[in-house]
C-alpha cells in the first residue's frame, strides 16, 4: 500500500469545520430532525448513533443536501450551504446499499467524480489508481461491481468518495451489509485512512460497538436530536441520561434510593455519577461494575457464557430480580451455584424511578 | 449418507422438448403456410418465386400503395418510440426518484389502454384528432400520438421491470454526491443501466405499431396494415408476402432483444451472498 505522503491524489489536507445549527426536518412521522445542532472540528471523526427512526440518516442526508431541511442552517467552513444542491457541496459519500455504477468498472467508478470536475484523462487514471491503491484494490480496476465481494464494493465506493479530495466524508452505515469479520476489518481501515487524510468524517451507525470503536466523538441521537455527544469513554462511563446508559453498552437497571446525596442500591452504598434528587431511583450499573466477591449480596447463578478473555454470568437475587455480571474467564460459576456480589465503586448514572 | 437429490424446478427434458415442438409448430405452421401460399402458381403442385420477384423487382407501380403504407408505418414506429423515450421514460424515472407515491397511479394509467378496445378508443380519439389536425396537419405521422397511448402498457412494463431491478435512488444520489447534476446523473448513470428496458420497450413499440390496423383504418390513415388490406382485395398474394415479412421482422426483433437482454443478465449476476441491503433510519 502506498505511503500517503507520496500520493497527491489523496494528499492529507486540513479538514473542514462542519456545523449543523438547529436543523429541522419534519416528515410528519418518525426519522425527522427536531432542532439538530452539532459542530465538528476539522479532521474530526463523528459517529451518529441511535436506534432506527432516530433521524441519524436524515441528519447525514441533510448535510449531504439529499434531504431538504425545513429550518436551521448547515455550514461548511463557516459558509452557509443550506440551499446548495448536493453536487456543489464538495462531499464524498458512501452509502449503505452498494452504490457502484453497475455499467462501469471499478476504475471508471472511481474516475467518475474526477470526470465531473473535468480532470484530464491521464491525471484521472493516475489518481483513480492511487485511490484504489489506498483501499488495497489496485489490481481490481477493471472489474465490474458484480465481480467484487460486498466488502470490495464498499472499498471501491470509499475510494470513489475520497478521490476528489472532498471537504467532508459522509458514511451512511457503509458496513451494515457486510459480514461481521469484514465489517471489523473495514471499519479499522476507514479509521486509518481518515486519520491519515485528516478529513472531517460523519459516520452513521446503529451499532454502538462500531461507533465506540472508530469515532473521536459519538453523538447518541433520539427523536431527531442529540441526546448526548462525547468521546466514547465519556458516553460509556458517564452517560448523561438513562437512554444513553441503556443504548450504549450493556447495563443493569437496579432499583435504588437517594437520600441526602447518598445512593443505596440493594442495601449497598454506591457513588453517584451526578447529583440526584432524593427519592426512589433506577440505577444503571454496568455488568463489569458488579463483582463476584467472597461476601456481599447473595445470588444464584442462572447462566454463564464464555466471551474469550471475559465471562458474562446472569444471576438471580433473593428478591427475584436478575442481573448480568462480567468477570474474568477463569472464574467458572456453575448454574445453580450460590455466589456473592459486590459493587466495584464506579460512579453510576441514575434516573428518577418511574 | 446419500447425497440428497436436488429439487428439480420446472419440467424435465422430455416435457421441455414436447413444449418446444408444440409451440414451434404453433408459430411456424401459419408462417410456413403463408410462405407456401405466396409460392403457388396456377398449376397445382408447382411453386415459384415469381410473386416475390414481382414485388421486390421494382418493375411495377402496382405495389406503391403498400410501400407507402410500409414507409408510413416505419415513420410511425420511429415517432412512437421517440414519444416513449422522451415522455414515458423520464416520467417513470421521475416518479421512481421523486414521487414514489404516484407509482401505482402511473402503473394504472399506463395499463389502462390494454383494457380499452381499440374501437372504443377511436370513438374518443376521433374528436381529439379534429384538434390534432388543426395543429399538426393531417399527416399520417400524427397517428403516433394515438400509438403512443396504445403501446403504453407494453413499454411501461418493459421499462418498469428494469427500473425495479436497479437501485435508481442510490445510484442517482451517488452520482450527485460525486458532483453530477440531475441531467448528467440521468444520462451517464441511469440511462446506461436502463438500456435493457429501453431496448425492450422500443422493440415492443415497433412490433405493436407495425401490426396496428384499427385506429389507422377508422381515422382513415394509410399504414402498412390498412394498405395490405386494400391490396389484398385485388392481389391476396402480395398482402400475404408483406404480412409474412412483417411477422418475421417483429419475431426477429423480439428474439434479438431477448438475446441481448438475457446475455446482459447472465454477465450481471451478483453472487448470492452479496445482496443489497436496503433501508435506513
Amino acid at each position: 500500500m502506498t505511503v500517503l505522503a507520496d500520493s497527491p491524489a489523496v494528499a492529507a489536507r486540513v479538514g473542514s469545520t462542519v456545523e449543523l445549527d438547529g436543523v429541522v426536518r419534519d416528515f410528519g412521522g418518525g426519522a425527522g430532525l427536531a432542532g439538530f445542532s452539532l459542530r465538528a472540528a476539522p479532521g474530526e471523526f463523528i459517529a451518529l448513533l441511535g436506534p432506527s427512526g432516530c433521524g441519524k440518516t436524515t441528519a447525514l442526508r441533510s448535510l449531504a443536501g439529499l434531504e431538504r431541511v425545513d429550518a436551521g442552517r448547515i455550514l461548511i467552513d463557516d459558509r452557509d450551504v443550506t440551499d446548495e444542491p448536493t453536487n456543489r457541496r464538495d462531499l464524498g459519500m458512501v452509502f449503505q446499499s452498494y452504490s457502484l455504477f453497475p455499467h462501469l468498472t471499478s476504475g471508471q467508478n472511481v474516475e467518475f467524480g474526477l470526470r465531473m470536475r473535468k480532470v484530464a484523462a491521464g491525471e484521472r487514471r493516475r489518481r483513480a489508481a492511487e485511490a484504489l491503491d489506498l483501499v488495497g484494490l489496485d489490481h481490481h480496476a477493471d472489474r465490474y461491481a458484480h465481480q467484487l465481494s460486498g466488502g470490495q464494493q464498499q472499498r471501491v465506493a470509499l475510494a470513489r468518495a475520497l478521490v476528489t479530495e472532498p471537504r467532508v466524508l459522509l458514511l451512511d452505515e457503509p458496513l451494515s451489509a457486510l459480514d461481521a469479520k469484514v465489517r471489523v476489518q473495514l471499519r479499522e481501515e476507514i479509521r486509518r485512512i481518515q486519520t491519515e487524510l485528516g478529513i472531517t468524517t460523519f459516520f452513521v451507525t446503529h451499532d454502538q460497538e462500531e461507533a465506540l470503536a472508530v469515532a473521536d466523538r459519538v453523538a447518541v441521537m433520539r427523536a431527531g436530536a442529540i441526546e448526548q455527544i462525547g468521546t466514547p469513554e465519556e458516553l460509556y462511563h458517564r452517560p448523561a441520561t438513562a437512554f444513553v446508559a441503556e443504548f450504549v453498552g450493556l447495563t443493569n437497571r437496579l432499583p435504588g434510593t437517594v437520600s441526602g446525596g447518598i445512593l443505596q442500591v440493594l442495601g449497598q452504598t454506591v457513588p453517584l455519577a451526578a447529583s440526584a434528587a432524593d427519592g426512589p431511583v433506577t440505577a444503571y450499573v454496568r455488568p463489569e461494575d458488579v463483582l463476584l466477591a467472597a461476601e456481599g449480596l447473595p445470588a444464584e447463578v442462572l447462566t454463564t457464557s464464555f466471551l474469550g478473555a471475559l465471562r458474562r454470568t446472569r444471576v438471580r437475587l433473593a428478591d427475584g430480580s436478575e442481573l448480568a455480571v462480567q468477570h474474568g474467564a477463569r472464574d467458572v460459576p456453575a448454574p445453580g451455584e450460590r455466589v456473592h456480589l459486590a459493587f466495584s465503586g464506579t460512579p453510576v448514572t441514575t434516573a428518577p424511578a418511574p | 449418507m446419500s447425497r440428497p437429490t436436488p429439487l428439480r424446478l420446472g419440467p424435465g427434458p422430455v416435457v421441455r422438448t414436447v413444449i418446444w415442438v408444440v409451440l414451434g409448430a404453433f408459430f411456424l405452421i401459419p408462417l410456413l403456410s403463408m410462405l407456401e401460399f405466396t409460392l403457388r402458381t396456377a398449376k397445382p403442385g408447382v411453386y415459384s418465386f415469381d410473386r416475390w420477384i414481382a414485388v421486390f423487382g421494382g418493375g411495377t407501380t402496382r405495389y406503391d400503395r403498400v410501400y407507402q403504407g410500409l414507409g408510413n408505418s416505419l415513420v410511425l414506429a420511429v415517432v412512437t418510440v421517440a414519444i416513449v423515450l422522451l415522455v414515458l421514460l423520464p416520467t417513470i424515472v421521475l416518479v421512481e426518484l421523486r414521487f414514489a407515491k404516484l407509482r401505482r397511479l402511473l402503473e394504472a394509467v399506463c395499463l389502462l389502454p390494454i383494457m380499452i378496445p381499440a374501437i372504443v378508443m377511436v370513438v374518443g380519439l376521433a374528436p381529439t384528432y379534429a384538434v390534432v389536425t388543426q395543429i399538426f396537419g393531417s399527416g399520417t405521422w400524427t397517428l403516433a400520438f394515438a400509438y403512443g397511448i396504445t403501446v403504453l402498457p407494453y413499454a411501461y412494463r418493459a421499462i418498469q421491470s428494469n427500473v425495479a431491478a436497479v437501485d435508481m435512488v442510490t445510484l442517482s444520489e451517488a452520482a450527485r454526491s460525486l458532483g453530477a447534476g440531475w441531467g448528467t446523473a440521468f444520462w451517464r448513470v441511469l440511462v446506461p443501466n436502463l438500456r435493457r428496458g429501453i431496448l425492450a420497450a422500443s422493440a415492443l413499440s415497433i412490433a405493436v405499431v407495425l401490426g396496428e390496423f384499427t385506429i389507422a383504418s377508422l381515422l382513415s390513415r394509410v399504414n402498412l396494415q390498412t394498405s395490405l388490406l386494400l391490396v389484398s382485395q385485388s392481389d391476396p398474394f402480395v398482402a400475404v408476402i408483406f404480412a409474412l415479412l412483417a411477422l418475421v421482422f417483429a419475431f426477429v426483433l423480439l428474439v434479438v432483444v431477448d438475446r441481448v437482454v438475457s446475455a446482459r443478465r447472465r454477465t450481471r449476476r451478483v453472487p448470492p451472498d452479496h445482496r443489497l441491503l436496503k433501508g435506513s433510519s
